[in-house]
């Protein structure tokens, strides 16, 4: 019985990486592979870490497991936005079908949002 | 099957197709900001393979090799990311 649920996770969560590589390999955009390969391999990595903390009977070792992937769960996401801020004032090009662009037009010169400019925040920025 | 030939001949090759394409990507990324997702994806699906070998193996040891590789690839990320931003 447990061997059947580990092999359903680690199934799991290798498909969801193979996914993952596919699109990286095949999506016609930047943006695209972007999405694509963090929503995936994240998911994966979580099926396969719960997986090796069910197979261990240490409790050291189930933490260390779920550290893991509560790590990977915190830092993803923000890894993810600052290359893809970085790379769209960068001006990379979107791809030809793309509907539809909310940020057109809402960085100034300096890469920062054009509706931050009423806050204190900013002002405070700019004297300091 | 066993869980432990499960584990040899059917997710440990997939992994490894996996990164094969993800290299395949990052050798031809016409940018750089395509390089370093790819190379974040490589240390992504490392992290993955890294777990299924502690399964495999009995070793719970070569956790902590895929917690620091965790770590590096973060870093690494945004460490990228300000260089570009710099650069632009």
């Amino acid at each position: 019985m447990k061997d059947i649920i580990l092999i359903l996770f680690c199934t799991i969560g290798t498909l969801a990486i193979l996914f993952a590589s596919i699109g990286i390999l095949r999506m016609p955009d930047f943006f695209l592979r972007l999405s694509v390969t963090v929503k995936a391999s994240t998911l994966g990595v979580g099926f396969l870490l719960a997986a090796a903390a069910m197979v261990f009977p240490e409790v050291f070792v189930t933490t260390k497991a779920i550290a893991i992937g509560f790590f990977l769960l915190l830092t993803t996401p923000v890894a993810a936005h600052m290359i893809g801020r970085v790379s769209y004032v960068s001006g990379i090009a979107l791809w030809k079908g793309t509907q539809l662009d909310e940020l057109d037009g809402m960085y100034d010169e300096e890469h920062n949002l054009k509706s931050d400019h009423a806050t204190e925040n900013f002002k405070a920025r700019e004297n300091s | 099957m066993t869980l432990f030939n499960y584990l040899d001949y059917v997710i440990l090759p997939l992994l490894s197709v996996s990164m094969i394409l993800t290299f395949i990507r990052f050798v031809r990324g016409p940018r750089v900001v395509d390089r370093v997702i790819a190379l974040d994806l490589i240390i992504t699906t490392g992290i993955g393979f890294i777990t299924v070998f502690s399964i495999r193996s009995g070793k719970e040891l070569f956790l902590d090799v895929a917690m620091i590789l965790a770590l590096i690839a973060f870093l690494g990320t945004v460490a990228f990311s300000y260089y570009l931003e710099k650069k632009a």
